[in-house]
């Protein structure tokens, strides 16, 4: 299944991604994501169509620590989250809630290219200008907890928090 | 033998084996845990997902704080604070209800201690780094599974030395030296990593100066920032009337770091970062005819007691500028009660401050101050990233208590030395 890229740039915030100013639709999830990256990018969260792909640059995610950032990115249908890099606590909230962030060369994906991600053999291939984008695995304990679906089936599945 | 960083220390501490290197992924235990009224409904549905339940939650190092909007503006966020007091009181954990204060300042005034390991749902958890703790935010997911089962698992971060040289100028402060180290660093300039300070200007800096410089490693990225544990510290926590807790923790002197930054204190001048971002620092000598709306003193990477004075000592019989908004709101109730008791409250009053209850307030935009399209705001808080003030029209500028009382009396951000 093949989909859109939505490009942001460097540095983009929890703040720009689900701003405090909407806290009190935190346990709504639904509704919060009607705000998803809307300071960023207006029509983002009324045009996004699920399966799209969230395209960062450098730092994608920083700032709080907040898990809902990742949770209606997630929850608006997004695939996966590219960036050239990733704020640290942005990066595991996506993994432990299942959803893919994906270290690689976004300078390769300009927005609305149409894109496919295998993640098994670690490649984002960009439809549009006919390119594969390779990328390295991520940590074993990061991937275990993804292809689980998260870390709560992670832990349920071992009985513990053990290391992959 | 190697000799081990602050951070390879502490973590090794809480491993089976005692003893860690960097890069290494380990199973840590973990000493405390917090979440807060953003996080803690999330995290309680999370750990209502697992079959142990609350069943391994350790009541007494357990903590839930409602301190993002207090007192709640609106009933949905009341309802996702009744929710948390509700979980902590049934399952008899501790509970810091609304007043009592911002959860990186409580944790600093009555549990953080020097070799502890802590969990927060909150990215300045890194605050009780300047007590020596390795602390670090997570997300509610992490946490749950931390407060559950008492562990996490962790890389070993690389360790940046930052070593600032030199002694406080007057009318400099810690704000302006973490502003000064981010100007260096960027954003992402210690992603991962621990920001072990060093130097002449730590060692004579007191705690509550510390805690506002690890407050901000996260703002450079870092999963944490760390301070050496030494008489300042022992001073502090006798202070806070458990001296017991105290013990002596320096890195070794061969110890590893990936890369080090280095400025001199003595040089500086206080600095200010301009919107939209904490790294985008200058002079304040390069600051000029910034007309401000707003000020807020506030959050937690200041206002304990000492910035509290420094603010009265620098509005002592005057007002603030006409027209302006100034909010001021001490970052725990323990603060606030100093603040009363020693005459400040009043004379932030008759400045023409509205005095708010102990909370996150302006930094987080949730409520209470939340500014008017197109708006200047000066804050003494950590983050001016688009919108986080709760409006996305409004422009914000990082500086120093200090720098924000000096900007409001003038109305234009002003250098705290001409009051000094």
């Amino acid at each position: 299944m093949s989909s859109r890229a939505w490009k942001f740039k460097d540095n983009i915030s929890t703040d720009e991604i689900t701003p405090g100013r909407y806290v009190g639709l935190r346990s709504n999830i639904p509704e919060l994501a009607k705000h998803t990256l809307e300071d960023a990018r207006k029509e983002f969260p009324s045009e996004v169509k699920s399966g799209d792909f969230v395209v960062g640059g450098k730092n994608f995610g920083m700032g709080s620590s907040r898990e809902h950032a990742p949770l209606v990115i997630k929850t608006c249908g997004v695939r996966a989250v590219l960036a050239q890099s990733f704020a640290r606590i942005f990066y595991r909230n996506a993994i432990n809630i299942g959803l893919p962030a994906v270290i690689c060369d976004t300078t390769k994906i300009d927005e609305g290219d149409i894109l496919d991600l295998d993640l098994t053999k670690g490649v984002v291939t960009n439809l549009t200008k006919n390119v594969e984008i390779v990328f390295p695995r991520m940590s074993k304990t990061m991937e275990a907890i993804l292809l689980e679906g998260g870390l709560i089936p992670y832990v349920e599945k071992h009985g513990d928090l053990l290391l992959a | 033998m190697q000799g081990k960083t602050l951070a390879e220390k502490i973590i090794g501490w809480h491993t089976g084996e005692g003893r860690v290197s960097t890069g290494e992924v380990v199973i840590v235990k973990v000493d405390y845990t917090f979440s807060h009224d953003a996080a803690g409904p999330l995290l309680i549905n999370q750990i209502g997902k697992l079959k142990g339940g609350t069943a391994g939650l350790d009541k007494d190092h357990t903590i839930f704080f409602i301190d993002h909007a207090v007192p709640s503006p609106t009933k949905d966020l009341s309802n996702d604070q009744a929710i948390v007091r509700n979980y902590a009181m049934g399952n008899g954990l501790v509970l810091s209800d609304a007043g009592n204060g911002i959860c990186h300042q409580v944790m600093a005034e009555d549990y953080a201690a020097p070799g502890n390991l802590i969990l927060g749902t909150d990215s300045h958890t890194c605050t009780s780094g300047g007590l020596c703790a390795f602390a670090t935010g997570m997300g509610a997911t992490d946490i749950a599974i931390a407060m559950s089962l008492r562990k996490t698992w962790l890389r070993v971060p690389e360790s940046l030395k930052v070593e600032i040289t030199g002694h406080l100028p007057r009318g400099v402060f810690a704000k302006d030296l973490i502003l000064k180290a981010l100007s260096l660093l960027g954003t992402d300039g210690a992603t991962y990593k621990s920001l072990e300070f060093h130097g002449s200007a730590i060692d004579e800096l007191d705690v509550y100066g510390r805690l506002t410089l690890t407050n901000m490693a996260v703002e450079a990225g870092a999963k944490t920032g760390l301070i050496q544990s030494d008489e300042r510290t022992r001073q502090y926590l006798r202070d806070f009337s458990r001296e017991e807790q105290w013990k002596e923790i320096y890195p070794d002197e061969n110890a590893s770091y990936e890369s080090e930054i280095c400025f001199n204190a003595s040089e500086l001048e206080p600095q200010v970062a301009l919107p939209n971002s904490p790294d985008n620092v200058k002079p304040i000598s390069e600051v000029k005819d910034v007309k401000v709306n707003e000020v807020f003193i506030g959050s937690c990477t200041n206002t304990r007691i000492e910035d509290m004075r420094t603010v009265a000592q620098i509005f002592k019989n005057k007002e603030k500028a006409k027209g302006l908004k100034l909010i001021v709101t001490p970052s725990s109730q323990k603060v606030y009660l100093k603040c009363v008791k020693e005459g400040i409250v009043e004379m932030l009053m008759r400045a023409g401050a509205i005095v708010t209850p102990a909370g996150c307030g302006v930094c987080f935009g949730a409520l209470g101050g939340i500014p008017a399209d197109g708006d200047v705001i000066f804050s003494s808080s950590n983050r001016n990233f688009p919108g986080r003030t709760g409006n996305p029209k409004a422009q914000t500028y990082l500086g120093s208590p200090a720098t924000a009382a000096a900007t409001a009396i003038n109305g234009y951000v002003s250098d705290p030395r001409e009051y000094l």
